[in-house]
């Protein structure tokens, strides 16, 4: 019995019964197709924020005061309470081999006065030259301090996209006045627009230079952030070794006074959050998966019981046990290749849709076609060898006598 | 030719056990049409289920073109059938919904034959069976019983079996179509040559045979030719 046979066979043991073939692909269809839309949430979740990660600076590395505990997070380690980083940090940092550019930061929260009366409280941010290189920042009015401003304390200030418009809403902010914790500035820029990641993105945030920062706003000789580019990408494990060398020597101590943070530590943690999520979303669509299978399964038993006598008649002329678990069992397997054809267009157009929706960017993988696909046909086979396995060993006189 | 020796079979059902045959011995040669006669329970069944080698006897041996099969395994047997035997059915077995002729390939599948032989060796069966050519697409569920008989007989006969074992053939038929499919019998046997081994419980029927085997409580009450033949007008 020849492949083609077989699959005549099939074809014709299925369509003789469509509606029952038919709901019990559906099984399958709903199985593969969640799988298939969960995972493309999950990647697409995934790869978005992982993009807007990218867009902040792709080779980073971000030194901060204090420990990060680990577990704890990033997020609730003593940035700004912790005062370890201090000017003399910068300088060391930068004379390593293999940066590119350092950034120094000192923030800290201002209310923020318009000279048109709005007021906001937003972060206010003192940064060095090689902020807007580091940060990957450009401007979309106006321009970034000049050498005289970052030589001495100058009241000028740049605003991020947001800011902006809280304070002068339409209008052009260039050369107006605001109040910074009692100080007159004038503003001299705006960035563009960012968007991305709620943290430390630069939308809502005020920046001025770090002496100014330091002197005029903070009376304060530390930073809060130092923020590394590194010239080659696959280098960043080493200089991040280096930079912790020279640091915790420079500050005396045995163990480091401060954390380290590459760009890919960030992404690792939030991929792993991410990966959870997915999986559990699509071990929930899994599930129903199983319930397809068992619906095969069950099918598949119906089946033979009903066409025992068809099975008796094939072995008397002379069909081994193995063309009828054969034949059987590809019933089966097409039932839920079909079925997971369907859902895997299906999941395809799911995903589609959720991405029109606008809520999140869904991305249907290879892999993930590639995994649906194999766990369908593994069902197909699974659910599929005991009756087939049960039709092969009938008995072919008492299958020919079965009323 | 079959060489049937001593052959018993018993079955074991707790602790009571069944003796369907109690050692039989018979031989029939090529080219015979051959009536196995006898009541129901007298093990007639059993004793064509171990001649189309869908059974095993329990003792005996059981010799097939001179080969023993009385004890091969389950797949061994297949082969057998597949090969050596054509099977008519009281309740003719035609997979419903299915072609006359698709119905007739089906042992031909079983058995690796290329896809266009398998269709002119169906035919050549079908029209040796006394079918039609008109019929040979038709669903077997819109033929009478008479042609659903001789289409069972087609797809019995397209293996060339050594022999063609009939199980109570006429038994779902009334007498006129009954005539009809004995009368191909009788046809394949002159004809054809072919071996044919009618079972049966009537003696009407038994009558069509050359020989009659009267088989009563598993033993052989009687082997002779038949006294009376009967030949159904061609």
């Amino acid at each position: 019995m020849n492949l083609i046979d077989i699959l005549e066979e099939t074809y014709s043991a299925l369509s003789a019964n469509k509606v029952r073939t038919g709901l019990t692909m559906l099984g399958i269809v709903i199985g593969i197709s969640s799988v298939i839309a969960m995972i493309s949430i999950g990647q697409g979740a995934k790869m978005s924020i992982q993009s807007s990660i990218e867009s902040l600076g792709s080779n980073l590395l971000t030194i901060m005061p204090g420990i990060v505990q680990p577990g704890r997070g990033i997020v609730s380690a003593g940035r700004g309470s912790a005062q370890t980083l201090k000017n003399e940090d910068v300088s060391i940092v930068k004379n390593i081999d293999g940066v590119a550019a350092v950034s120094a930061e000192l923030s800290r929260r201002f209310q923020v006065t318009a000279s048109t009366g709005n007021n906001t409280n937003t972060t206010v941010n003192g940064v060095t030259p090689d902020f807007i290189t580091v940060r990957n920042i450009s401007m979309s009015n106006g321009s970034f301090f000049s050498d005289v401003d970052n030589r001495g304390y100058s009241r000028h200030a740049i605003l991020g996209a947001t800011v902006a418009t809280d304070l002068f809403g339409e209008e052009d902010p260039i050369g107006k006045n605001i109040r910074i914790g009692g100080a007159n500035f004038m503003v001299t820029g705006v960035f563009l627009k960012k968007g991305g990641m709620g943290f430390s993105g630069p939308d809502d945030m005020v920046t001025v230079t770090l002496p100014t920062m330091q002197k005029i706003l903070t009376s304060s000789d530390y930073v809060s952030t130092i923020l590394v580019s590194v010239a080659d990408k696959n280098q960043m494990s080493d200089i991040k070794n280096l930079i912790t060398d020279e640091l915790t020597v420079s500050h005396r101590v045995s163990e480091p006074d401060f954390s380290i943070i590459s760009q890919e530590d960030i992404l690792g943690t939030l991929s792993t959050v991410v990966n959870t999520f997915t999986m559990f979303l699509a071990s929930i669509a899994g599930i129903s998966l199983l319930v397809g299978g068992i619906g095969i399964m069950n099918m598949m038993l119906t089946t033979v019981t009903e066409r025992t006598r068809e099975i008796g008649l094939r072995k008397a002329i002379g069909a081994k046990r193995r063309d009828i678990s054969l034949q059987f069992l590809a019933e089966a397997v097409v039932i839920t290749f079909v079925g997971g054809a369907i859902g895997i267009a299906l999941g395809w157009l799911i995903a589609y849709l959720v991405t029109l929706t606008g809520l999140v960017q869904t991305s249907v993988t290879l892999w993930s076609v590639l995994l649906a696909f194999g766990v369908a046909a593994f069902i197909g086979i699974v659910f599929g060898y005991y009756p087939a396995k049960s039709a092969a060993a009938l008995n072919p006189i008492e299958a020919l006598r079965y009323e | 030719m079959i060489e049937v020796q001593n052959i018993s079979k018993t079955y074991v059902n707790g602790d009571i056990t069944f003796e369907a045959l109690r050692g039989v011995t018979f031989t029939i040669e090529d080219g015979e049409f051959v009536a196995i006669m006898g009541p129901s329970g007298s093990g007639k069944s059993t004793l064509m289920h171990i001649l189309g080698a869908l059974d095993s006897p329990s003792n005996g041996t059981y010799l097939l073109n001179g080969k023993d099969i009385s004890f091969m395994t389950e797949d061994e047997l297949a082969d057998i059938r597949r090969e050596k035997i054509g099977f008519v059915f009281q309740a003719f077995n035609l997979l419903p919904r299915t072609t006359v002729l698709r119905n007739v390939m089906l042992p031909l599948v079983y058995d690796g034959v290329p896809h266009e032989t398998r269709e002119k060796r169906a035919k050549k069966a079908l029209k040796d069976a006394g079918m039609d050519e008109t019929h040979f697409n038709h669903k077997s569920n819109q033929l009478s019983g008479g042609q659903i008989q001789r289409v069972a007989i087609a797809r019995a006969l397209v293996n060339d079996p050594t022999i063609i074992l009939a199980d109570e053939p006429t038994g779902n038929l009334d007498s006129k179509t009954g005539d009809i499919v004995l009368g191909t019998f009788q046809k394949l046997n002159e004809d054809f040559g072919r071996t044919i081994i009618l079972i049966t419980h009537e003696h009407d029927v038994a009558e069509h045979a050359e020989r009659i085997i009267h088989i009563k409580d598993g033993m052989i009450l009687s082997d002779s030719k038949a006294h009376a033949r009967r030949k159904i007008k061609r």
